[in-house]
């Protein structure tokens, strides 16, 4: 596993690629439901403290909407879809014309849709992924959860807990210019699948 | 007016506060936030727990504040230095939340009830009696324990604050 930590800058544009086509296809999944253009960052690649990573969505206590999926198959991993809770709203109330008033909380439908949003971005990040390396990848059913961005990200973290106290992990921005619709993709794959990612790549691995 | 210090502990983490002051962390998900308190030397520790036991860890040198049956031990240890005694130690704990729910119920799904389980034996192998908790469910925990009068103070998005 000492490849990971001592990963070299070839290897970390390769991850970098993956979230470029993965987040790529999902941003234009998201903009075919929206019909709206939606843009994205080039993806973030980073070995990250855990303390650090809910820093990037705001904090550990920041309020976020996050669909996760596991990912199964031949590279597991952990996948979240994290988005602020007025882009989520404003995202709702264009898909589903459903009536935002500032009221507090999520209802069923909302959080149902919600899931099935992160079901559809999670699945072809995924899919596009799987076609690129020839792995097989399936994501689980996804779940969602309105809560703290640490008590939330933390749990995509365990599997690194086991090896250390800093994480690799794959980060995408995206935004929808006008009406400020912000999100994040976060792919973390296991520990123990980076390997079998470069592996399926070609990209040796000693 | 003089302000409260406080300290702060990170995720898989442990610290003691003294003096008077708050000891914080935040973001408790399936993570459990363990605190000791000794109201005589008015010493208080916390440890944010992320894992249930050292013998999954698979890195050489392991962080003892990751894992529950580490944490406690090194959390005494440190909190002994500073003038408190284990005899004395109450404990309080926060977190082990379940954050999502799957149909399928594998072992790393359910790993808050794991944590709390594991917390609690830690606890009662040196006989350190569990004061109250506030574990389980299905949210995000922040808590922060006052080295004056071990209160510990709970705060959650849907239920707000709580005391224990």
């Amino acid at each position: 596993m000492s490849d990971v930590y001592g990963i070299g800058a070839f290897k970390l544009d390769v991850l970098r690629e993956i979230g470029n086509i993965g987040a790529g296809n999902a941003a234009t999944a998201l903009s075919r439901l929206l019909d709206k253009p939606v843009d994205m960052a080039v993806p973030q690649v980073s070995l990250l403290p855990f303390e650090q990573i809910a820093e990037i969505v705001g904090g550990s206590e920041q309020i976020v909407i996050a669909v996760f999926l596991r990912v199964e198959g031949d590279a597991p991993g952990n996948m979240f879809f994290i988005i602020e809770e007025p882009s989520a709203k404003r995202m709702m109330h264009r898909l589903l014309s459903l009536d935002i008033r500032e009221q507090e909380g999520y209802s069923e439908m909302e959080l149902s849709a919600l899931c099935e949003i992160g079901n559809i971005l999670g699945g072809s990040y995924l899919s596009s992924l799987a076609d690129f390396t020839g792995l097989s990848l399936m994501p689980t059913v996804p779940s969602v959860a309105v809560d703290m961005a640490g008590a939330i990200l933390s749990y995509g973290l365990l599997q690194f807990g086991e090896m250390g106290d800093s994480a690799l992990l794959i980060e995408t921005s995206f935004l929808e210019g006008r009406d400020l619709l912000e999100g994040h993709f976060f792919l973390i794959p296991d520990p123990d699948s980076f390997n079998k990612i470069f592996r399926a790549l070609g990209v040796t691995t000693e | 007016m003089t302000q409260q210090v406080t300290v702060k502990v990170g995720m898989a983490d442990l610290n003691i506060a003294t003096d008077g002051a708050l000891i914080r962390t935040t973001g408790l998900g399936s993570c459990v936030g363990v605190t000791l308190y000794d109201s005589a030397a008015r010493v208080a520790g916390m440890a944010h727990v992320m894992l249930p036991s050292s013998e999954i860890a698979r890195e050489s040198a392991f962080n003892a504040a990751k894992y529950a049956d580490s944490a406690v031990p090194a959390l005494i240890a440190l909190m002994e230095e500073a003038g408190a005694s284990v005899k004395r130690m109450v404990a309080k704990m926060a977190g082990g939340a379940q954050m999502f729910a799957f149909a399928t119920q594998s072992d790393t799904m359910r790993i808050g009830p794991r944590n709390v389980e594991s917390c609690k034996q830690a606890l009662s192998l040196l006989s350190i009696p569990l004061r109250s908790e506030d574990t389980g469910a299905n949210y995000g925990r922040t808590i922060e324990l006052d080295s004056r009068t071990g209160i510990l103070t709970i705060r959650s998005v849907q239920y707000g604050l709580k005391e224990i």
